[in-house]
């Protein structure tokens, strides 16, 4: 279970998160809605230890991860897709895959995970030893992906990866997501621009507006009030 | 401006006062700094106001230096005119390596300076009959007017030299064309939207600069009475950088520390190793040392240098109040250095 | 003919040396966009320590292997403590800092040296090969330097194409960021870098100090024109070293061998300028992998 408590953090005079609290369970998947600039980012980006907070607590199952560096976060099983180019474009699609399985799987593993994954994406499947920077938008989006769940996480941060899909591809994204989240205990925090979508497929849900919690319940609650998807979620 | 006048007067007066009551081999030390300072302000106006790092500022004056000893030796031309060539002659130089330098970034413009210090002496090396090998060429000073010794009126035309200088980047930086230089070196794309020619203002950065370098080469050329190949070394591009930063890059007053330092720092570390026995091996190489280990300690505690130092104590001074660093007695443009310090 | 023939060889051989000192330029290069232009001076002070150590009697592959090893922990501490506190800064602060270190080495060596150039015994015999009646500028040295050169380079390519270490150094070099976030401990392997840098300047000085006036300022020229290799080729691989480093070494020999050695510094700026003017980014990078 992923606790946050009275999160806060600055960006020198632009305050990004003002005391943000909220618990995401796992086998579920939290949604983190609001508008651009709510925060979002800043908070996943707090959790896998990139960015310092002024206050506050983030445990997960009961281990503070708060002052630990980047890459021993990460090695405890938090994956962090993080916005925009997560990809590395320097090395092939497999290469990608393999980076990710480095700290947690043995020598002889490796190579049957890379290959789980791209049956789970058999567009990679041909593109294995291109280079990433030739793939296109939801390629791209699709390798980030199955380089986060190449390590089996226990801990899923997925900062809008819809963005630039086809809503096809979007709506299958989401799905494969909500079959991984509930068939294991893998916890997932999904942060979404498209609402909509995200509510779907999400258990629990969290608004932010200008950093702060404005509501934190159960996706459906979010979803059937009208006044708040009007104010923050605007469908 | 005529503040920068009244203080170049100002500083003349003072100078005035200091060579006639010093001895002779004090007005060839303070000629000396007077050279610097002209080479320093050309290089912190580079460096410190438009952004481009320059190695070879050293090579410049090496151009300098050798354009005004041939029209001496060849030529009956007037001694100005023979300095202004000096300028005229390194600006070329700088607009040679200027133009390549626009689409370069910092390390980069690093490499290919520090290659053109490296590249310009043993060209002078390889025709000696005509830059005079290793003996060099001569330079001799016009006879002084009136009762002034030949030591003190060089110093003099080094100083009014040096002062003229000031003046000129000091107008020239409070001008349109100074604000042109901040907005190229803060934000390229930036500046281009708002219409400025970034290519010609970087080259017309360095040209200027290295003509500064072209004045102040000819000028030590006089102190020293010769011009030769081992007067320019890699070592003299990298203490001007040393002093530069050291005096508080982007600032013109602030050469003045450097030029100091750059003719003090070797005298006081012989004596300084003398006082200690480390022999003459350590001492040739003392300040060299001092100069590399402060730009180091520099870059990484104190990016400022000794102007910005004073200019952050005069302001904590207790009823100078918040203004900016004392505006009636500052003649150095420019706020300190953005670009050596964080993005 | 026989005179090309004899300055081609002689450009390849000093080009196998500006490649061995363009590729620790570029393994620091691609991982913090910094040029250490202390590169040829670490060279140097650890061809120094060489000599010290050959002095008092320790065997020359001994010397030899010993200094690789200094090389590689100077470049390793030099990163730790002069470059790591940099980060974040503008761009012209480690350019700085590096020829800081640069006239601080220089100084150190003049110091403890003096200034005279001296001289550093070859591995093997510098008089040319001869095949039949003719003898060739090629000498038993040039086919050391040859191998050892292309040794390294292949050493480094294994290591960069065929382990984990080597996909993580490329991982962390490109991106920084993602990297950790994937568990790579980033920080250790910039190290690295830098130690493995180190390792290719000894190698330099050692390879450079028999055929020049070895003394403090020896490796300057070294330098300079491993830059314009390492520009040439692009200063993001190995196997772009390698060529920019034999291009110039080339152009180098033939200006110095047809117009005189007084003209090789400028016949190299000419020659780094045209790179420079052609494409910044270096002649052989892809154009794929350049961020906007
Ligand atoms: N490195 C930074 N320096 C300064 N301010 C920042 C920095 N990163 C983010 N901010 C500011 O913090 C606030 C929150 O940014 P954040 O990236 O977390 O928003 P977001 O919710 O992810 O927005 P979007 O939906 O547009 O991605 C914004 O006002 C942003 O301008
Ligand atoms: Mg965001």
């Amino acid at each position: 279970m992923l606790e946050i408590k009275d999160l806060s953090v600055s960006y020198g005079a632009v305050r990004a998160l003002r005391s943000v609290s909220f618990e995401a369970q796992p086998g579920s998947i939290t949604a983190v809605l609001g508008a651009n600039g709510a925060g979002k980012t800043t908070l996943l980006r707090t959790i896998s230890g990139l960015v310092r907070p002024r206050t506050g607590s983030v445990h997960f199952n009961g281990e503070e991860l708060l002052g630990r560096r980047v890459e021993t976060i990460a090695r405890q099983g938090v994956a962090h897709v993080p916005e925009g180019r997560g990809i590395i474009e320097e090395l092939t699609v497999e290469e990608n895959l393999r980076l990710a399985t480095l700290w947690c799987l043995k020598r002889r593993e490796r190579q049957t995970a890379i290959e789980e994954i791209l049956e789970l994406f058999p567009r990679l499947m041909g593109f294995r030893h291109r280079h990433a920077s030739t793939l296109s938008g939801g390629e791209r989006q699709m390798l980030v992906l199955g380089r986060a769940l190449i390590s089996r996480p226990r801990l899923l941060l997925l900062d809008e990866p819809s963005l630039g899909l086809a809503p096809l591809v979007t709506a299958q994204l989401m799905g494969l997501l909500r079959d991984h989240a509930t068939g294991t205990d893998v916890t997932v925090v999904l942060v979404e621009q498209n609402a909509r979508s995200a509510l779907s497929v999400s258990q629990h849900a969290v608004v932010l507006n200008l950093g702060e919690v404005v509501v934190s319940s159960s996706a459906a609650e979010v979803a059937a009030d009208e006044g708040l998807r009007h104010h923050y979620l605007g469908f | 401006m005529l503040r920068h006048l009244l203080f170049a007067t100002f500083g003349a007066g003072i100078m005035y006062l200091v060579t006639s009551n010093i001895s002779l081999f004090d007005n060839y030390q303070v000629g000396q700094i007077a050279s610097f300072v002209v080479v320093l302000a050309g290089l912190s106006l580079l460096t410190g106001v438009n952004g481009q790092i320059s190695l070879g500022h050293g090579a410049f004056m090496a151009v300098g230096a050798y354009t005004t000893a041939l029209l001496m030796t060849h030529t009956q031309w007037n001694f100005i005119l023979e300095l202004l060539s000096a300028v005229g002659a390194a600006g070329v130089a700088g607009l040679l390596i200027g133009i390549p330098a626009t689409r370069l970034k910092g390390p980069y413009l690093a490499g290919m300076t520090l290659l053109f210090a490296l590249a310009l002496p043993p060209i002078a090396d390889k025709w000696p009959n005509t830059f005079g090998g290793d003996q060099g060429l001569t330079m001799t000073t016009p006879n002084a007017p009136g009762t002034l010794s030949p030591q003190e009126w060089l110093a003099w035309i080094q100083i009014g030299g040096a002062l003229i200088v000031l003046v000129l980047l000091a107008n020239l930086l409070h001008s349109r064309y100074g604000r042109t230089l901040r907005a190229v070196r803060d934000d390229e794309i930036a500046a281009s939207l708002a219409g400025i020619n970034v290519a010609r203002t970087k080259v017309l950065a360095f040209v200027i600069s290295a003509g500064c370098a072209g004045l102040a080469g000819a000028f030590l050329g006089l102190s020293t009475g010769v011009v030769n190949t081992g007067a320019f070394p890699l070592t003299l591009s990298i203490q001007l950088l040393a002093a530069m930063v050291l005096g508080g890059t982007g600032s013109l007053i602030g050469m003045v520390w450097g030029g100091i330092l750059l003719v003090y720092l070797p005298q006081w570390s012989t004596s300084l190793s003398g006082h200690f026995n480390l022999g003459s091996g350590v001492s040739a190489y003392l300040a060299t040392i001092i100069f590399g280990a402060v730009l180091i300690v520099a870059m990484i505690a104190a990016p400022n240098g000794i102007q910005g130092g004073l200019r952050w104590a005069w302001r904590r001074l207790p009823g100078s109040g918040s203004g900016v660093g004392g505006s009636g007695s500052s003649a150095a443009p420019g706020a300190p250095t953005p670009v050596l310090t964080d993005e | 003919m026989s005179l090309f023939f004899n300055y081609t060889l002689n450009g390849i051989s000093n080009g196998m040396i500006y490649s061995a000192l363009a590729l620790a330029l570029v393994l620091i290069f691609r991982a913090t966009k910094i040029i250490n232009f202390a590169q040829g001076a670490a060279g140097m002070m650890t061809t120094f320590i060489a000599s010290s150590l050959l002095a008092h009697g320790v065997s020359y592959w001994w010397a030899f292997v010993l200094v690789l090893a200094i090389g590689f922990a100077f470049g390793a501490m030099t990163e730790r403590i002069l470059i790591r506190p940099l980060q974040g800064k503008s761009e012209l602060n480690p350019v700085i800092v590096t020829i800081g270190l640069l006239v601080v080495l220089e100084g150190v060596a003049g110091a403890i040296y003096g200034n005279a150039s001296r001289g550093f015994p070859a591995a093997y015999s510098q008089s040319g090969l001869t095949f039949g009646h003719s003898r060739i500028a090629f000498s038993h040295f040039d086919v050391f330097i040859l191998v050892a050169v292309l040794v390294l380079m292949i050493a480094i390519l294994i290591l960069f194409r065929a382990t984990t270490l080597g996909l993580r150094m490329r991982a962390s070099a490109f991106a920084g960021e993602i990297s950790r976030l994937l568990g790579v401990r980033v920080g250790i392997l910039l190290t690295l870098g830098w130690g493995l840098a180190g390792i290719a300047g000894s190698l330099t000085g050692l390879l450079v100090a028999p055929t020049s006036s070895f003394g403090p300022y020896y490796m300057d020229l070294v330098l300079v024109y491993a830059f314009t290799g390492a520009v040439i080729g692009g200063l993001e691989s190995p196997v772009g070293a390698l060529i920019g480093g034999l291009v110039t070494g080339l152009c180098i020999s033939y200006v110095g061998g047809y117009l005189g050695s007084g003209l090789e510094p400028m016949g190299a700026l000419v020659l780094l300028m045209v790179a420079l003017m052609a494409r910044p980014e270096g002649l052989f990078s892809r154009p794929a992998a350049r961020r906007v």
